[in-house]
């Protein structure tokens, strides 16, 4: 196909070929900088740092000073630019690597930058011709530093980034937990060769050793037997083939097994054996089969070996010859099966095609210190892990032939686990796995696209001032709904499918558009609602008897979790009867027994002695916070135990964020002494948790966060809310007391756990340890 | 090594091993017959004495290795002349309908056979030929009949030599050596596949790997490649090309050494790498994809072998099987391979018999079962 040779240079003289506007593949170019270039033996893959301007609300107390009318709203919302880093990663095919290298010249503005990061085995072949299109300089790295490089960050990164695969399993991809230390592990890379590297630190690694047998013999020797030229056809055709055919089995040999040494018939004994005795012709699909047998069995076999010497058993593979490619996938983690007996499993990345890209901009960007970060991919912007089937999706996979891209977003702050994880290398923050569960899967996409009308009435709606919100919000919906078309294909798009995935997408997708937080003014309506409630509230509490008042103040903490704009069916109500109140909520909680209940063992236990730290990870605004979560934690502060209150960094749904909790918990301490003197004393901290997400990854929280929580000697953990105690660590096993409270919203999983909406989840745990303590 | 036998069986002495690609015999000829001996011997047994030691090649393909002949051993108080021949599986059938013809079942021997090929036919020679064959595990076979042979020695020389200056073409020299100290050793047998064993005596070793990338393979691809039809054939094209024409070097990558990982230029960093350019594909000769075939497969089986030693920690390596027959490129660049990744820590130690150790094990058990029995 001819590329746009000698048409114009405008903006729009993008080759025809190119299926995607380029303004969508190539995003955010005008304020790039620091470029990095990997040229593969097929594919380029570029990277860029850019920054990206989008909205926040902000919210910011009105001065009290001044006469305070009772129309006025409790704390002012405006909306403000700011500027956050993102790194932009794109793969496409090297033909069109000059329509790409003048896409990028017509619209790079910023000139600052001088020089681009090169790497991979092309690099040195397109030297002139980058250089001549972008005047820049190109600097190159070494390959196997940058690949490492691109290793550690996108294992440190990117959660479930790593999986195994399983041709015949439910799902056929397995995705691995964040491991806290990623360290050592092994990185077998089949490029033509094979390079076998251990890598122990950051920037300690060693090429252990390697093979000249690998995606080049594959190509080269299948080149020759089959007169197939291309990789990928190569590939189509071992997928087809029977390597049986070519290959002298164990039970050519021995006629059935050879049992004393427990090798099965079925074995390979040698392969294209058949070939050296059988006069005859050989099928082109079964010789390929047999050469890719022949291939990944001795790449795994060797993996193997230089494993047990080194003793890693972290051991991913990448290169070309593996590339997401199911068929060699497949029989790279059958070779390691076979060969450590299941003691070793062959892992994959998602990113692999990205590791040389994303090394050698690390290389080029150390002097931002970007691994002092952390980063989090963006997926609005991120293409995911394509399908494997190509007859499942044949438009997609040809597309993402093409362009592929992957965005990552810098956080403003570190993230690190919670110290309180009874396990962190085991802790899976997700209670469902919709890449497993087909039919949990089946009920949340139909959940999330039925909701998709109700959010984007909600996105206009908060910003009524701005006419063409509607337009943004259309492509809001678009963007939402084509993910979501995506995910029903590929579940295993961004990792294991979640809830959380799903809302976290929605999130991505509503900042893109730029609604950061389209559930503002409902929060701002309900915080203002609630607070006049509050000293009635905490009155009425304090005249009940000690037992009666904690039975009182749980379930009001229940019955405020049931204001939730996150549930439909709640926004539902909501919506029709905004005179749904907080007693009303009571009446609707399920009577005890209720669905999990350990209410009993808490009351036992609130008997002894105080806690001395509790934190307290909020859910939504309004009446869920000042008048279920306040008089809750009053009555701990009472009792001699300080709290620590982690509430979001960033707006997500109704969630109450942080700087919102900041005002709310100035205005109840106005009214309330004890909160007054909690504060003045340091005993009720607010601390930011540093996600925008309506669920919790335990895994992932605000550095600070965990220092205060190690600092304080937090030995009670409170989860509130469906996001995070049910979708999300329902299962999470903490070292100390843990409370996982949330009011089943929704029918469908409420009849999962054998119960009826509005059922009442009250789980209290203890660690085994500390029982034995008592 | 001695063997314990007290009363001798009845002739023919034969031991058989079935591989895959190849059968392996070996024939004990005894040339201390007395006259009265003579007499009695019956007629088919002595027209197969005549027809096995009167000939060198036995119908369209078997061979009798006449340079490997082991001359005056004494045996179970027996001296003669034991033969070592083969012929290709393909074959074994027409073998199994001569010994029908030759009324072999008559001459109340037991037939001793080992490899797969003792497991898959034991039906055959049973309904074809009347023969009950007594089957052997291939690799004590194996073991057994080096120990032995080695024992013996070749004619009065050192049955192991090894490569002195493995790393220098020039003066790559093959020097006899006796096996002082066997064990342990890693013996890697390379016949159309591969076996890797760890032995520490003479009767205790363990299976420590497998390839199927073998001399089936090398073979096998040859055929496919070049069209050529024989083992003899594929290593005489090998021995006329040059492998760097089909695979890529690190220099056809790096410009030289690759430095940062202490990679020399010359080292083979893709096995037929080159030939995924079209225009290389059209111009390649035949013999330089043979000798590529025949170095990517011995470099594997050398890196293979080299990193189970390391793991079993066992300094010497034995590398046996038929693939090594009048195959000295390969035998030089095991033992270059050896040496040079591991600094010289490693030595390749080859034996001349070299694919023939099953069949003299299994014959070696013949005279054991008569002892038993």
């Amino acid at each position: 196909m001819a590329l746009c040779g000698g048409a114009d240079r405008g903006s729009h003289s993008m080759d025809k070929s190119i299926t995607l506007p380029p303004d969508e593949i190539f995003r955010n170019l005008e304020n790039a900088k620091r470029f990095a270039i990997d040229i593969g033996g097929s594919l380029t893959k570029l990277a860029y740092y850019s920054t990206v301007q989008h909205q926040v609300a902000k919210v910011r107390s009105f001065d009290h000073s001044a006469k305070e009318t009772d129309g006025d709203p409790l704390y002012e919302i405006s909306v403000q630019e700011e500027i956050t880093a993102r790194l932009h990663f794109i793969k496409f095919e090297n033909a069109y690597i000059e329509t790409c290298l003048d896409f990028i010249k017509d619209h790079l503005v910023n000139t600052e930058t001088k020089v681009i990061k090169a790497t991979g085995g092309g690099a040195h072949k397109f030297k002139d011709l980058i250089e001549k299109k972008l005047k820049l300089k190109v600097d190159k790295e070494d390959e196997m530093t940058c690949l490492i490089k691109g290793c550690n960050f996108v294992l440190k990164n990117i959660p479930h980034e790593a999986f195994v695969y399983a041709k015949h399993a439910d799902s056929e991809f397995r995705f691995q937990n964040t491991h806290p230390d990623i360290f050592p592990y092994m990185l077998i890379n089949i490029g033509s060769g094979v390079s076998i590297v251990k890598v122990e630190a950051e920037d300690k690694f060693e090429r252990i050793g390697g093979s000249s047998i690998g995606g080049g013999t594959f190509w080269g020797l299948g080149a020759l037997l089959t007169k197939t030229k291309r990789f990928d056809e190569l590939l189509q055709l071992a997928s087809k083939g029977q390597h049986t055919n070519v290959d002298m089995l164990v039970k050519d040999i021995y006629g059935g097994a050879y049992g004393s040494l427990g090798l099965t018939g079925d074995l390979i004994a040698s392969s294209f054996g058949k070939s050296a005795t059988t006069d005859k012709e050989f099928s082109k699909e079964d010789m390929a089969k047999s050469l890719l047998h022949m291939i990944s069995n001795d790449i795994g076999q060797l993996a193997c070996l230089y494993a047990k010497l080194h003793n890693l058993t972290r051991v991913y593979f990448g290169g070309f010859f593996i590339r997401g490619h199911p068929v060699t996938m497949h029989t790279i983690t059958y070779s390691i099966n076979f060969f450590t007996k299941g003691e070793v499993q062959a892992l994959f990345l998602r990113h692999e095609g990205y590791l040389g890209a994303i090394g050698a901009f690390l290389k080029g960007a150390e002097e931002d210190n970007p691994n002092q970060y952390s980063w989090e991919e963006n997926y609005a912007g991120s293409s995911g892990l394509m399908s494997v089937s190509p007859e499942l999706n044949p438009v997609q996979r040809a597309r993402s032939g093409t362009f592929d891209m992957l965005e990552m977003d810098r956080l403003e702050r570190q993230l690190v686990n919670l110290p309180l994880l009874q396990d962190a290398t085991s802790y899976i923050p997700d209670t469902v796995d919709l890449t497993e569960d087909a039919l949990a899967r089946e009920y949340w996409l139909y959940c999330f696209e039925e909701a998709l009308d109700g959010v984007v009435k909600r996105a206009i709606a908060s910003q009524k001032d701005q006419p063409e919100a509607v337009e943004r919000a259309e492509k809001f919906r678009q963007k939402y709904r084509h993910k979501l078309q995506t995910l029903r294909h590929q579940p295993f798009a961004y990792g294991s499918l979640t809830v959380r995935s799903l809302l976290d997408t929605r999130e991505h997708c509503l900042n893109e558009f730029n609604f950061p937080d389209p559930y503002s003014k409902i929060k701002q309506k309900e915080n203002d609602m609630a607070l006049k409630y509050y000293l009635k509230v905490v009155k009425s509490v304090e005249e009940l008897s000690w037992e009666q008042r904690q039975f009182t103040l749980a379930k009001g903490l229940l019955a405020g979790n049931v204001f939730d704009w996150g549930a439909k069916a709640v926004s539902d109500v909501l919506e029709s009867d905004p005179e749904f109140g907080f007693e009303q909520a009571k009446q609707q909680l399920q009577e005890r027994p209720w669905l999990v209940d350990a209410y009993n063992q808490w009351i036992e236990r609130l008997k002894g002695p105080p806690h001395k730290c509790a934190l307290f990870f909020v859910d939504n605004s309004g009446i869920d916070i000042i008048l279920g979560v306040f008089p809750f934690i009053r009555e701990l502060l009472i009792r001699g135990t300080e709290v620590v209150l982690a509430s979001n960094s960033g707006p997500a749904l109704n969630d109450v964020t942080n700087s919102e909790l900041q005002i709310l918990t100035e205005r109840i301490a106005a009214m309330d002494p004890v909160i007054h003197a909690a504060l003045r004393e340091d005993r009720l901290a607010l601390v930011q948790n540093g996600s925008s997400s309506p669920c919790l990854d335990l895994s992932r929280l605000d550095k600070v966060l965990a220092t205060v929580i190690r600092e304080r000697g937090t030995d009670l953990v409170i989860i509130e809310g469906m996001g995070r105690a049910i979708h999300t660590n329902y299962y999470a096993m903490l070292s100390c007391e843990s409370l996982k409270l949330a009011v089943i919203k929704n029918s469908w999983l409420a009849e999962r756990l054998g119960g009826k909406i509005f059922s009442v989840v009250f789980k209290y745990e203890v660690p085994s340890k500390a029982q034995e303590q008592h | 090594m001695k063997l314990k036998c007290s009363s001798k069986p009845a002739f023919p002495w034969f031991g058989m091993d079935i591989g895959g690609s190849l059968v392996k015999l070996v024939y004990f000829e005894p040339k201390d017959i007395t006259a009265e001996e003579e007499q009695e011997e019956v007629e088919n047994l002595k027209s197969i004495r005549r027809y096995l030691t009167s000939n060198t090649a036995y119908g369209k393909t078997g061979v009798r290795d006449v340079h490997l002949e082991l001359r005056n051993l004494t045996i179970c108080g027996r001296t003669g002349n034991l033969h070592f021949i083969r012929f290709p599986t393909a074959a074994m059938h027409r073998f199994i309908q001569m010994g029908r013809d030759k009324h072999f079942s008559s001459l109340h021997t037991t037939l001793c056979a080992t490899g797969g090929g003792a497991y898959k036919f034991e039906n055959d020679f049973r309904t074809m030929a009347d023969l009950e064959l007594l089957k052997l595990d291939e690799l004590d076979c194996l073991i057994q009949g080096l120990l032995y042979i080695d024992s013996v020695g070749f004619n009065g020389h050192p049955e192991c030599y090894y490569f002195e200056n493995p790393s220098d073409t020039q003066n790559c020299i093959k020097r006899p050596c006796c096996l002082d100290n066997l064990f342990p050793m890693l013996l890697v047998n390379i016949g159309s596949g591969v076996s890797i064993l760890a032995v520490y005596a003479k009767d205790d070793y363990k299976r420590v790997t497998g390839s199927s990338l073998g001399g089936g393979t090398f073979l096998g691809l040859c055929c496919l490649l070049t069209g050529c039809e024989t083992f003899e054939e594929a290593l005489e094209m090998a021995s006329k090309g040059d492998s760097t024409n089909v695979d890529k070097l690190v220099k056809d990558i790096y410009g030289g050494d690759y430095q940062r990982f202490g990679l020399q230029g010359s080292a083979v960093a893709s096995s037929f790498g080159h030939m995924m350019s079209k225009e290389k594909r059209e111009s390649i000769s035949k013999e330089d994809l043979a000798r590529a075939t025949l170095v990517t497969i011995t470099n594997n089986i050398g890196s293979i072998a080299r990193m189970c030693a390391v793991n079993e920690k066992i300094e010497r390596v034995v590398f046996v099987g038929n693939f090594l027959r009048i195959n000295t490129v390969s035998t030089k660049l095991l033992a270059y391979a050896m040496d040079f990744w591991s600094k010289g820590q490693l030595r390749a130690l080859f034996l001349e018999h070299e694919g023939y150790f099953g069949a003299v094990g299994a014959f070696l058990e013949l005279l054991k079962s008569s002892d038993d029995a």
